[in-house]
């Protein structure tokens, strides 16, 4: 006899067949390409385009740049607020917490607008050395806005499962200073929560459109957008490629958090 | 695109670091900053002001502002024209349904997985596949609703070819509102599911015991026990799905391009080509929507606090 009550099976079921269809669906689509039989072309196609490995090589680097940039932001910050200043801690919350109650084509049209280059503050004019750099890093900057939230929060728990003051405190004994402490006793002990943070930034910011797309740069997502535009299977064979970078972001997750502490300290 | 971070504290456990007390001297932690306290947070609140707080104030700003810098409530009345007020009832209808629809179906999946006594593999399944689907928005999210369901979606031609069932001639349309709003549940049910499962599993087993000792059929206790204690976290979680779908716009103009007019696509082409010829308005429009997405979240928030009262 097979366990379950049979409403729970049934609402499973229903379910598991909203879920599954369109990605068999769409899997099944993109091998379509040809009138007759099943082939992996479209994949072919996708994978053999240069602007495909450009644009994924491309949204890959603005992904670490957010990711090490959100590291250095956060990461001081929030073991200031867990040593000293548990009283800002709301504050703080609510900060990080801004990138989900404003839109993100809210927050990239205050960045155009605020940044342009008619504006007193024109970064999205900036050059370096021949090479254009205003774009680039307005979007890091956004991505790392987007990734916030989820940032602060994975860093926080990090920082609660270990004795943040007693660290300190042996290592200040011990001769070191602020940023030792953080670069070498704090950031190691949570690791884990960070590597979290780290690819769920990578599931968040991989294939975003919206943002890049309106400051004109060639990121994954546009590339989508525009094959989607212009082609019939090879948007399918994209989607089943999205679908894997995201799982596979969040299985590392999941993998990582085998490894994380459970134990609070204790005082 | 709103996703939980599925590694979410399992230690809500009440840590206390107290005002510090480095060298057994207590100090302010203003008055007895120092040059590395400074240096630590400085990153963060220089990035909060740059890339949150300024550009948000400078668009509340020029949103009050007449072409010629004086103070205007011209740009928000504009937002009154049939255009606009459609644009933001479609919004608001597309982001109410997926987040009601949402809301009840990823509860009765999570009711279902966690005390439905399905086999124990089921539940870590579901929960980790949520974790994907609810980061599994934007384009490719349009991609694979066009390849199931578009005009020439694998469903449709299937229904057609072999069951003799048209859908498009039923009335179905991929690019409408019960379309879109399909599509955005691939993002909120799941999320709901996370959200809502560690809510879940903070009804005690005894509670459930407890009812039916003193007689309450199943009915009688979710009536009176399990949807009062779940309330404020349903109610929390509808306005927060609410934002979510309120804030999207990926998934819907890859979908339905501009046939489909709801506010985040109106405001971006507003961006690109300045569409409607006033600065203010534009702003006015990105004041609108987060107004919107700022109610809900502040619901969220409140109802929030009160839910943790029974379910720790």
């Amino acid at each position: 006899m097979i366990r379950g009550k049979p409403w729970a099976w049934l609402v499973f079921g229903l379910g598991a067949l909203y879920f599954l269809l369109p990605l068999l669906a769409t899997f099944l689509f993109s091998l379509s390409i040809r009138k007759s039989g099943y082939t992996l072309d479209a994949y072919a196609n996708v994978l053999a385009d240069p602007r495909f490995q450009s644009t994924l090589g491309y949204s890959l680097f603005i992904a670490l740049c957010t990711i090490v940039i959100g590291l250095v932001i956060v990461v001081p910050a929030a073991y200031y607020i867990r040593l000293r200043a548990p009283k800002l801690r709301p504050i703080v919350e609510f900060v990080t917490l801004l990138p989900l109650i404003i839109p993100a084509i809210v927050l990239v049209f205050g960045y155009i607008r605020l940044y342009s280059t008619s504006s007193w503050l024109p970064v999205l004019g900036w050059q370096l050395g021949g090479q254009y750099v205003g774009g680039p890093l307005i979007l890091t900057f956004a991505y790392v806005a987007l990734g916030l939230p989820y940032m602060y929060r994975a860093i926080d728990t990090g920082l609660r499962t270990i004795d943040v003051q007693t660290l300190t405190e042996a290592a200040t004994i011990l001769g070191a200073n602020r940023l030792t402490i953080i670069a070498q006793v704090i950031f190691p002990n949570i690791i884990i929560a960070v590597l979290s943070g780290a690819f769920l930034t990578l599931a968040i910011v991989i294939g975003e459109f919206t943002i890049a797309s309106l400051l004109s740069q060639p990121v994954f997502g546009v590339y989508m957008q525009n094959v989607g535009a212009n082609r019939a299977f090879e948007p399918a064979a994209l989607a089943i490629i999205s679908f894997v970078i995201t799982w596979g972001a969040m299985g590392m997750i999941q993998l990582l958090s085998r490894f994380a502490p459970k134990t609070a300290r204790k005082d | 695109m709103a996703t939980v971070n599925s590694t979410a504290e399992p230690t809500a456990g009440p840590v206390q670091t107290g005002p510090a007390s480095l060298g057994g001297r207590k100090r302010n932690f203003l008055t007895g900053m120092t040059l590395g306290d400074f240096l630590a947070v400085a990153p963060f609140v220089l990035f909060a002001l740059m890339f949150l707080l300024l550009p948000m104030s400078y668009l509340i700003v020029q949103a009050f502002q007449a072409p010629d810098g004086s103070f205007t409530l011209d740009n928000l009345a504009a937002l009154g024209t049939p255009k606009t007020l459609d644009s933001f009832l479609i919004s608001i209808r597309v982001s109410g349904a997926s987040a009601i629809l949402g809301c009840v179906i990823g509860l009765f999946i999570a009711l279902a997985i966690i005390r439905g006594k399905l086999p124990d593999g089921i539940r870590s399944t579901v929960m980790t596949f949520s974790g994907v689907a609810s980061n599994f928005a934007g384009i490719p999210l349009a991609f694979a609703f066009l390849a199931t369901l578009g005009r020439l979606g694998l469903l449709t031609v299937v229904l057609k070819t072999v069951f003799g069932f048209d859908l498009y001639k039923a009335g179905f349309n991929l690019l409408s509102f019960w379309g879109l709003t399909l599509t955005y549940l691939y993002f909120q049910i799941p999320l709901m599911i996370l959200i809502i499962a560690p809510a879940i599993d903070g009804l005690k087993r005894e509670w459930s015991e407890a009812a039916s000792t003193l007689g309450a059929s199943n009915w009688q206790f979710w009536r009176f026990v399990g949807l009062p204690v779940l309330w404020p976290n349903l109610l929390g979680t509808l306005s927060l799905l609410f934002a979510n779908a309120f804030g999207a716009i990926a998934t819907a103009y890859a979908l339905t391009g501009s046939t489909l007019n709801i506010v985040p696509v109106l405001l971006y082409a507003q961006i690109q080509g300045d569409v409607l010829g006033n600065r203010g308005l534009g702003a006015a429009l990105a004041l609108g929507m987060v107004i919107i997405t700022a109610l809900a979240n502040v619901i969220y928030l409140v109802v929030r606090t009160r839910a943790e009262r029974w379910l720790k």
